[in-house]
């Protein structure tokens, strides 16, 4: 039997980027605010042996324990899901700050075309350009009104850039000035100016300079020591929930934390979110914990997985395309890539940051004709130095052996002497690509697993011949001796890493028959529930998800505050 | 919290470090810069004697590199499952003209270690039934744990080396060796328990681990691994280099650097 605690103004399920700053900005409001998080408390003194390649990027130390929990995976409905046994496509964070902690810091705005897509597509190429089972529609909001929170996002995060010449309008400039500039990055500039492209500095939340922020958090510069993605920053120059959002909380006293707290149901009644059941997993005690707003920010994975297990929103059925809890699951489509290597010309790429690098945007969105194309949107087409630590960098050129001699020889050789220029390619969704419970396989509760339906599609094998193209082209320019484009796509798979950029399963949009939320990503069936993060997304754009979750994060804050002071109905 | 006792232990320090001292001026660390979290405040109290941060040549001497290495004994394998081991990554990663092979880097003793521990029970991943054979895009759907699929590897190369060539693997020739191997890599070798290829890109997996992870995991020996690849290991900052053009060869630092010793 649970034990039922006193109610609270707000809890929020999960604190990482999402939670932090909807805590900081209810509680700076004067809400009280409690904040369930199942993994451990986090800080920047953790991080004092954090140059450790073994533990952190091959052994998972920030990441979720998956003996406790997993997913399932299948490519399609007709074969039978299995658990992704350890890890591989891609990396569930755990602990406060959650994904945010580990990742690079790579920081986009999502193109004005993104949030109109389905429009902008119909309009420009007719209704024919989307391929059967392609499901893509606009997203219930415009980058016009969206920008006001990007621009919040981006002071409190204090990212560093420069005007990215093809993207939206920006009221303001970046709160700090780009990062520096490498030989490599140089070479990638030059080349695609020669190419008549447009090339920018990567946004980046690594911070360029010593920077406060509005809320009054000061941070450090970032010192380039090529530790980032899956590794906590030793200096808090990166930013993280832990050294922006979450302190902002703590310190206006309304903000209680509880760590090892993993929510099992989202209890309602009548409509309407009541509170939460968790567990505490130091213990095995379960509690209640009531509350007039529930707020969910947790891995797109879990915010699914908790809607559908607590019986809220009406489950995704792929067969007839309605319902909406699981819906429109995409990911991101990385394979179109190159690889430059150098004889005679040795760089330094051993230093880096996790969103150190130049890139730019022609090929993405619909910045350029499709008319001839057979796939829609783009990639964001890039260069980055962030880090080429030993293990995982064994670069070699097509033809070397895969072991032994020759194969040592070679990986020692081009260990410095190769540059690589990468595509991220935005993902659209399918009506056969989907999340729901897994019948088979549970959790250590007992509950069952998230099962993803998903598979690579003739838009993506399309996407990645063209982009692939592309960066060997650009590497071709960029001088290197010898250059090596991938053009092919196989069939998604779960064991090597690509991206932890999965999305969907809880989407906004202007219509409760299409889409889970509104546009201040308040559940359209349960008016004091709010479901933050990319599990959002209706599709997934080319560029990394976290500047846009954090302008969505914002906007819900806003309007979990507007309907604070008057409940009742729909923000 | 770079608090006053830290201040005050920095000045107290009788053989300054500058490349310490410059790290932090530069990132503004210094006594009235801006005040951040705790791992820096530690640096301010980490040892007397000089440590390295930059590309200074005089501080790179490897602490106590010639007394004996207590960490050079088995926590799992057998003496004959070490010997194939080591016999085995030396081929996958050879001694030569760029210098050291596994062997003498550590390599088997790093895969002794590592199979001893949660790697080797697989911990932290999900080990739970139902088991059925799943597409290989659904990855590894075995019950059996990274430890027990060595000791079946690691016979059945012993096996395989007895069967063709009359001998134990560790004394065949290097060319035998190779044989053996490329058999498991090409699944040439059929085994009913395991893949022989899973078994083998585990091996050669594990032996750049061994060859390139922190020495304090047992292989790497003496940064040996990162000085093949001219990497620098655990530097503090990059700022100064990272917008040369010219190549940087600098001393490995492990993160035995950031603890005081002695």
């Amino acid at each position: 039997m649970a034990t039922k605690l006193p109610k609270t103004d707000v809890v929020i399920v999960g604190v990482g980027w999402g939670g932090g700053i909807i805590a900081s900005e209810l509680t700076k409001n004067g809400l009280s605010v409690v904040g369930l998080e199942r993994g451990k408390e986090r800080k920047t003194e953790d991080y004092y042996m954090v140059h450790d390649e073994l533990r952190y990027a091959l052994r998972y130390e920030m990441f979720q324990d998956l003996s406790k929990e997993t997913i399932t995976f299948r490519g399609n409905e007709k074969i039978k899901a299995l658990p992704m046994r350890s890890y591989g496509s891609f990396l569930l964070g755990d602990g406060l700050g959650g994904s945010g902690v580990h990742w690079n810091g790579q920081t986009f705005r999502f193109l004005p075309y993104d949030f109109e897509i389905k429009s902008k597509t119909v309009e420009r190429y007719g209704k024919s350009k989307i391929p059967d089972g392609m499901v893509i529609q606009d997203w219930g909001i415009t980058y016009d009104q969206l920008e006001p929170y990007f621009n919040k996002f981006e002071k409190t995060a204090g990212i560093s850039g420069e005007e990215n010449p093809l993207g939206g309008k920006r009221s303001e400039k970046y709160p700090t000035p780009p990062m520096k500039i490498t030989p490599g990055m140089k070479l990638f500039s030059e080349s695609c100016k020669g190419l008549s492209y447009h090339p920018y500095h990567m946004p980046s939340a690594n911070l360029s300079e010593q920077y406060t922020n509005p809320d009054g958090i000061a941070r450090a510069a970032c010192q380039y020591c090529g530790y980032c993605e899956r590794f906590g920053c030793e200096y808090g120059a990166k930013a993280d929930p832990v050294v922006t959002v979450i302190p902002v909380a703590i310190n206006t006293g309304k903000f209680e934390l509880r760590t090892h707290s993993n929510v099992r149901r989202i209890l309602h009644k009548g409509g309407k979110a009541t509170g939460v059941m968790y567990i505490d997993t130091t213990t095995g005690e379960e509690y209640e914990q009531p509350a007039d707003i529930v707020v969910m920010t947790s891995y797109v994975f879990n915010n699914v997985r908790l809607l559908l297990m607590s019986d809220i929103g009406k489950p995704y059925d792929p067969k007839t395309g309605t319902g909406v809890i699981g819906k429109n699951y995409a990911y991101q489509v990385l394979k179109g890539a190159g690889i430059g290597f150098y004889e005679d010309k040795e760089f330094n790429i051993f230093a880096g940051a996790g969103s150190l690098g130049m890139c730019i945007d022609d090929f993405n969105g619909d910045n350029f004709d499709h008319k001839d194309l057979k796939f829609i949107h783009g990639a964001n087409i890039s260069y980055s130095q962030t880090g080429a630590r030993p293990i995982q960098n064994n670069t070699v050129p097509p033809g070397t052996p895969t072991w032994g001699k020759d194969y040592k020889a070679a990986s020692v050789k081009y260990a410095n002497r190769h540059l690589n220029v990468g595509a991220q390619g935005s993902c659209m969704p399918f009506q056969h690509h989907y999340l729901d419970l897994d019948p088979n396989y549970k959790d250590e509760f007992g509950d069952p697993l998230m099962r993803i339906t998903f598979d690579f599609e003739d838009q993506d094998r399309e996407l990645v011949k063209y982009m692939g193209a592309k960066c060997g082209e650009i590497l071709k320019q960029m001088g290197a001796d010898k250059v090596v484009a991938n053009t092919e796509l196989a069939p998604y798979e779960i064991t090597t890493y690509q991206s932890t950029h999965n999305t969907g399963g809880v989407i906004m949009g202007d219509s409760p028959d299409t889409s889970a939320v509104n546009n201040y990503l308040q559940m359209w069936d349960a008016e004091n529930l709010f479901v933050i993060g990319a599990s959002a997304f209706p599709h997934n754009s080319g560029y990394n998800p976290t500047g846009t979750v954090g302008a969505l994060a914002y906007r819900a804050a806003e309007g979990i505050l507007k309907y604070h002071k008057k409940p009742g109905s729909l923000v | 919290m770079a608090n006053e006792t830290e201040e005050q232990d920095l000045k107290d320090d009788k053989e300054p470090d500058q490349s310490r001292r410059n790290f932090l001026k530069n990132t503004g660390y210094a006594v009235g810069g801006l005040i951040v979290g705790g791992v820096v405040g530690s640096l301010l109290r980490t040892p007397k004697k000089p440590t390295t941060n930059t590309g200074n040549t005089a501080v790179n001497k490897p602490p106590a590199a010639e007394t004996v290495n207590f960490n050079q004994a088995l926590m799992y394998f057998t003496q004959e499952q070490f010997l194939i081991t080591e016999a085995a990554t030396e081929r996958l990663f050879p001694a030569d003209d760029n210098g050291p092979g596994a062997k003498e880097i550590g390599v088997a003793y790093y895969i002794d270690h590592q199979l001893a521990g949660e790697w080797g029970t697989n911990g932290k991943e999900y080990m739970q039934g139902p088991f059925f054979k799943g597409e290989t895009t659904q990855g590894y759907q075995g019950r059996l744990k990274r430890r027990e699929i060595f000791d079946i590897g690691l016979q059945e190369m012993q096996n395989y080396s007895n069967k063709k060539f009359q001998k134990k693997f560790k004394d065949l020739t290097p060319e035998q060796q190779d044989t053996v191997l490329k058999a498991f890599e090409t699944d040439e070798v059929k085994l009913t328990t395991i893949s022989a290829s899973g078994f083998f890109k585990t091996l050669f997996g594990s032996t750049l681990e061994g060859v390139y992870a922190d020495p304090l995991y047992g292989g790497n020996g003496n940064m040996a691994g990162w000085k093949l690849k001219n990497f620098p290991g655990n530097q503090m900052s990059y700022t100064k280099i990272i917008e040369q053009d010219k190549f940087e060869k600098m001393p490995p630092v492990s993160l035995r650097e950031h603890l005081p010793h002695g």
